[in-house]
């Protein structure tokens, strides 16, 4: 069956959500993944949103981070406060964000392209990413692939990565162990090196080039060897994912 | 305790928790008194050019838009706001009311981003400082606990930090570092809630966002709710009143108050609505246009929902998520 890329990271993502995990979802991509995870894979797995929602049934996809799809029939329906304090005890296993910059560190932007007192582009701001990534014990990013979006420097640090390298979360204050565990792009897996906390490639997706990924990065990657080649998704995947997950077509296009 | 990082960001309301408490004494009413009154008259009274308010909930949900578009037909100026919230924030943008913005996420998610917010900060008109959407509702919590800031393990290392006016210290018990919130005092709060009684009692259903500890870091309070109900339901059911009445100033009755936007359990977002809205607002005519056509052309909230018509309404309580 053919997919798209976007299918295809959506399927990657998913298959990182294990069953009985806690997982903080953000919006866009993450929310799609989490409700294939739950009607494939992950049945019981305990999808967390910023702003109360516990344990929902994600029947239809929720478009917002607040919105009644976040908690039908949840487990609890609760307010930010407890949610974040939750994340802060430790009970939230993993955090799935997006972002519109990242650094070989793991560190993502979605506040300003530019200058912050006269931006180039002004985007939405951290909204609860930052304590998504400063929180939960494993970070997990999805983005697209591209070079200008993969970059030796952000203009911005919204949300923690590992800052500027080894240690360097513990010496900011952020509760230790934890940081960025993978990167699920377009093209590629990606995790981070223990001991320099630098991005490395783990598995190309199929029909991906090494070149094409190097390419598109723009930083130097370290490579894991031997090099894995992701799975492609199932035929099942698929069809849940499109006439299940994302039936009205926000992100994937009919 | 040793200061070890101080973010460079404004701060843009004094966290005076001993003049609130004082301000709590001798301003707030304790007596059962009705406080039912129309959007006009709340706004009127409640809200002064340069005042810093705040709105609850989040993105386009339970989002007080009858009590928004009110305070766009009066035109209060100068306004510093809390920027937790979403489509409130956007219109203020829009209709050129606001100086100074705590921003935590402007943006509408699957639709996209704000184009008011790109504009306005693009061309520096506001100040803005940055904030974690738990940085900013610990800031309420802090307000609502009485105290004067609050410690927690948020935002710590990042730019988000360093745009803020938080401060990073050494604990004084266990020699980590965590990062200190200033509690955040709002001069108004305005709140959307399922159902308020004629004294502000007030229920809230599904997800409680941050309203709890919003309602208790406002001065003034200002509830708008889909439903009236009388006294004697919220004593039936004492354990679902999330904000007392004593913490409110104004009870406005406003079905449909969240449009374009959802309430839970109640009626979907207007998802048409929304992208005409996002459509227009990518211009400054069609700002214009929208804001003419949906809020100053309208006299009141009963005006607005004849304007988007029975028939939709009826469409988008259809549309509601269930139970």
């Amino acid at each position: 069956m053919e997919y798209s890329k976007t299918e295809l990271m959506i399927c990657v993502a998913s298959r990182l959500m294990e069953d009985y995990s806690t997982c903080f979802i953000g919006t866009g991509i993450p929310m799609l993944a989490a409700s294939l995870a739950q009607k494939t894979h992950a049945p019981n797995l305990i999808p967390i949103f910023e702003f109360g929602g516990i344990g929902a049934i994600l029947e239809k996809l929720p478009r917002a981070v607040g919105e009644a799809r976040t908690f039908y029939k949840a487990l609890c329906a609760t307010g930010i406060c407890d949610i974040m304090e939750t994340a802060q005890r430790g009970f939230i296993d993993y955090g799935f964000l997006g972002g519109a910059q990242i650094d070989p560190y793991g560190n993502l932007n979605t506040t300003v392209i530019g200058e912050h007192k006269k931006p180039k582009v002004r985007l939405p701001g951290s909204g609860g990413g930052n304590d998504v990534g400063s929180l939960c014990w494993r970070t997990i990013i999805i983005m697209k692939h591209e070079k200008k979006r993969f970059l030796p420097k952000v203009d911005f640090i919204t949300t923690p990565g590992y800052l500027t390298g080894p240690d360097a979360r513990e010496k900011a204050g952020l509760p230790e162990e934890t940081g960025p565990y993978r990167v699920v792009t377009d093209l590629a897996v990606l995790d981070f090196d223990e001991k320099t906390k630098k991005m490395r490639l783990i598995s190309l997706h199929p029909g991906v080039k090494l070149e094409d990924v190097l390419k598109n990065t723009g930083f130097e990657l370290l490579i894991k060897e031997p090099l894995e080649e992701t799975k492609h998704p199932t035929e099942e995947e698929l069809i849940i994912l499109r006439e299940e997950v994302d039936k009205e077509g926000y992100y994937i296009k009919k | 305790m040793e200061i070890v990082f101080e973010g460079k960001g404004e701060l843009f309301q004094k966290p005076d928790i001993e003049e609130f408490r004082k301000f709590v004494r001798d301003k707030k009413n304790r007596a059962f008194s009705p406080k039912l009154m129309g959007e006009k008259e709340a706004v009127e009274k409640f809200i002064k050019d340069g005042d810093y308010i705040g709105f609850e909930l989040y993105g386009t949900v339970r989002a007080p838009m009858s009590i928004v578009r009110e305070i766009v037909r009066q035109g209060k100026k100068n306004l510093r706001l809390a920027g937790q919230g979403l489509m409130e924030i956007d219109f203020l943008l829009a209709a050129d009311l606001v100086d100074t913005l705590d921003i935590t996420y402007v943006g509408y998610e699957v639709l996209g981003l704000s184009p008011v917010l790109r504009r306005t900060c693009e061309s520096g008109r506001v100040r803005v400082s940055e904030w974690s959407n738990a940085g900013m509702s610990w800031r309420f919590k802090a307000t609502a606990m009485g105290v004067p800031f609050i410690p927690v393990r948020s935002m710590l290392g990042t730019d988000t930090f360093n745009y803020s006016a938080a401060k990073v210290v050494k604990c004084p018990f266990t020699g980590m570092k965590v990062c200190l919130l200033p509690a955040l005092i709002l001069d108004v709060g305005i709140i959307h809630v399922h159902k308020a009684d004629e004294y502000g009692n007030c229920v809230i259903e599904g997800i409680s966002g941050f309203a709890i500890e919003m309602a208790r870091a406002s001065k003034r309070l200002i509830v708008s709710a889909e439903e009236i109900v009388p006294a004697e339901e919220i004593r039936r059911y004492p354990e679902r009143t999330c904000i007392p009445y004593f913490l409110v100033d104004a009870v406005v009755h406003a079905p449909f108050g969240s449009h374009p936007g959802e309430m839970a359990y109640l009626y979907e977002r207007d998802e048409e609505h929304l992208k005409t809205m996002l459509q227009k607002f990518k211009t400054e005519e069609g700002t214009k246009e929208y804001l003419d056509e949906w809020i100053y052309s309208c006299k009141n909230h009963e005006d607005y929902l004849e304007k988007v018509g029975t028939k939709r309404l009826m469409e988008l309580i259809k549309q509601k998520t269930g139970r």
